[in-house]
């Protein structure tokens, strides 16, 4: 079975985002591979170790820098790898259309990748691809079992756990709690640089969605300091809920 | 000239440095106050593979050269100093002389082990009468037939009582003959007539072993004997030249992580309301350590990258572990300062970088040593600015 990842260059979540000239500037910004889409890439190499999977291929698209986050995954176990070049300014759609095309390709049996990024936050590319490529999908995965060409994933749902069964190939997206990614072991980044990458070209897709304005969130106001015995602050605390916060009484 | 690291270093670093922040950096003060070796933070190091790093691949290893070792040296000890040093003396000082020192056979039977991890790795080389003076070495070796038979005390030793695998300095001929008859044997933990002593209770890098080495009439085969008899001095300088790297790396990243910690802080810490960073007196003293780890780093990054091009780097090292030593002492010191009455407390992790600072100006040579060995490359005129 080959079980392609899709993964996606993100800054790192530590990074602190600042606006130039309208715009998010990444200048001296770290660059990693979207942790949801880790949790991926380490489900594959498990199925892979599990001798579910054959080969396992990383797919993103991006520029040329992103060959940085396919080569981490390749370091981690991944097989080989394929860039799809496509400019930085492409919105979820053109996206989706793009690893759709190289997707169609490879004609996997399985598809994984992270349910958001953590740059963006937008949620749709995974579930756009399904729905280009016509195939089932399970989102926000917390376990996964792969059977007699059928997919088996556990899900989050409101209050409690869905269990999912779908026939492959299928587009599953993950969430963080499915597993802990491993680190790139030392032979592993040491065997990642002979690994092939393959460059493509992204099929032409135009963006549906126009950015108009980028704005930093304000700033948090500062916070209320309550020292006094306790009934007494917890008193002034139930005030300043009431009166500052204007928190509704029920 | 590139001062740039290659894709794959950049890979190596950012794994080293997110393992050290996610593994290591949670026990370190702990482990600190316990005084305790963790067994549990090695293992998972060396599953990561940094056990390793210098082995070549037919011995398990990966082959990832000097200057990658020495990052990982850095990002590690940039939490824990401790954790920096076990893996330097375990590739340094044990790894390093049977990969270069040892014939094939002695190489097959120990690297594997070592570059796994699975077997820790020291060297047994301080004595109570030999420090800096290498050739006041006491310990004996006498050859019996197919074996010889090994006394003596080695004290100060790195990775002690944990580590299965001891390269040691002994004499193989008479006292008077100073430097021409020591040699290096290899003993294994468990061998009768090899045991341990007093551990030793630091002021700091405590949760490194540091223990006593006894042997009596400990018996080990010839095939044990590095190289040949009478090489011990030889061997000893080229040894302490490779291990500088180690040391300079670890220093460097109790520099770095010390810097880390006094730059957060000045620049959250109100009072007078305002950071305290927005004080020049504080702010110029962080542009300072900046300043200076940089320049550690450079000559850190060069003496590694000398080895893996196969340059000398005789003087290279001594620069570079005298002058991270001391950066790293003047940083934490200072790292304190910034912090103030909370660097003071041991709640911050400034205080315990301070303490483990110190060591890096005295083992591995003396920055005294350093300074000696500087002085003796000027007087053969190795002295070249341009040379690289």
């Amino acid at each position: 079975m080959k079980v392609l990842v899709c993964v996606k260059q993100t800054f790192d979540t530590e990074a602190k985002i600042e606006l130039k000239d309208g715009k998010v500037a990444d200048a001296g910004i770290n660059l990693i591979i979207n942790p949801y889409d880790e949790v991926a890439v380490e489900g594959a190499i498990q199925l892979k170790e599990k001798g579910v999977a054959k080969e396992v291929v990383v797919l993103s698209a991006g520029a040329d820098k992103a060959i940085d986050a396919i080569r981490t995954a390749l370091a981690m176990g991944a097989d080989r790898g394929i860039l799809v070049t496509q400019d930085a300014g492409a919105d979820e759609y053109a996206r989706a259309v793009a690893l759709a095309a190289a997707i169609k390709d490879e004609n996997p049996d399985l598809i994984l990748a992270g349910h958001v990024a953590a740059d963006d936050g937008s949620s749709q590319v995974p579930t756009r691809i399904a729905e280009i490529l016509g195939l089932p999908h399970i989102n926000v995965i917390t376990s996964l079992d792969i059977a007699d060409g059928k997919a088996v994933a556990s899900s989050e749902a409101d209050g409690g756990t869905q269990v999912t069964e779908v026939s492959i190939p299928a587009v599953i997206s993950s969430q963080v709690s499915w597993n802990e990614p491993r680190y790139p072991s030392m032979k592993g980044i040491m065997q990642a640089k002979k690994k092939p990458v393959a460059t493509v070209a992204a099929a032409a897709a135009d963006n549906k969605v126009t950015i108009v304005e980028y704005a930093l969130p304000a700033a948090k106001a500062a916070g209320i300091k309550v020292e006094d015995e306790p009934e007494v602050m917890a008193a002034k605390l139930g005030d300043w809920m009431k009166n500052t916060v204007k928190v509704e009484v029920k | 000239m590139d001062f740039g690291l290659s894709d794959e270093q950049r890979m190596f670093k950012r794994t080293f440095a997110d393992f050290s922040d996610e593994v290591v950096a949670p026990g370190a003060a702990e482990r600190d106050e316990k005084e305790e070796f963790d067994e549990e933070c090695w293992k998972k190091m060396a599953e990561l593979g940094l056990a390793g790093l210098i082995v070549p691949e037919e011995y398990d290893g990966t082959a990832a050269g000097a200057l990658v070792y020495a990052m990982a040296v850095e990002e590690i000890s940039r939490n824990c100093a401790s954790m920096g040093v076990t893996l330097s003396a375990h590739t340094s000082l044990c790894t390093w002389p049977i990969l270069h020192l040892a014939n094939e056979e002695q190489k097959q039977r120990w690297l594997p082990r070592l570059a796994s991890g699975e077997s820790l790795g020291a060297l047994g080389l301080t004595e109570p009468g030999a420090g800096s003076d290498v050739g006041a070495t006491a310990m004996t070796a006498v050859r019996d037939g197919n074996s010889y038979i090994l006394n003596g005390t080695k004290i100060f030793i790195t990775n002690g009582y944990y580590a299965d695998i001891y390269v040691n300095l002994v004499r193989t001929g008479g006292k008077d003959q100073k430097h021409g008859n020591s040699s290096y044997f290899v003993v294994e933990k468990g061998t009768p007539g090899f045991t341990f002593g007093k551990k030793e209770k630091k002021m700091g890098i405590r949760s490194s072993a540091t223990y006593e080495l006894v042997f009596e009439d400990c018996r080990v085969p010839a095939e044990n004997l590095i190289g040949n008899e009478g090489d011990g001095f030889k061997q000893t300088m080229q040894v302490l030249n490779g291990g500088r790297v180690g040391i300079a790396a670890q220093a460097l990243g109790i520099a770095e992580g010390a810097f880390r910690h006094a730059l957060a802080f000045a620049l959250e810490r109100q009072q007078f309301g305002k950071p305290i960073f927005a004080n020049q007196g504080v702010s110029f003293k962080l542009a300072n350590m900046a300043m200076k780890i940089q320049a550690a780093r450079n000559l850190v990054y060069e003496v590694a990258w000398r080895e893996d091009a196969g340059l000398s780097y005789q003087r290279q090292g001594a620069f570079a572990k005298c002058f991270a030593g001391d950066v790293a002492m003047e940083v934490t010191t200072e790292a304190v300062q910034v912090l103030g009455g909370y660097g003071y407390t041991r709640d911050y992790p400034v205080e315990r970088m301070m303490r483990d600072a110190k060591i890096t100006q005295i083992y591995e040579g003396t920055n005294e040593i350093q300074r000696l060995t500087i002085t003796n490359c000027l007087k053969r005129g190795d002295i070249s600015n341009y040379e690289y």
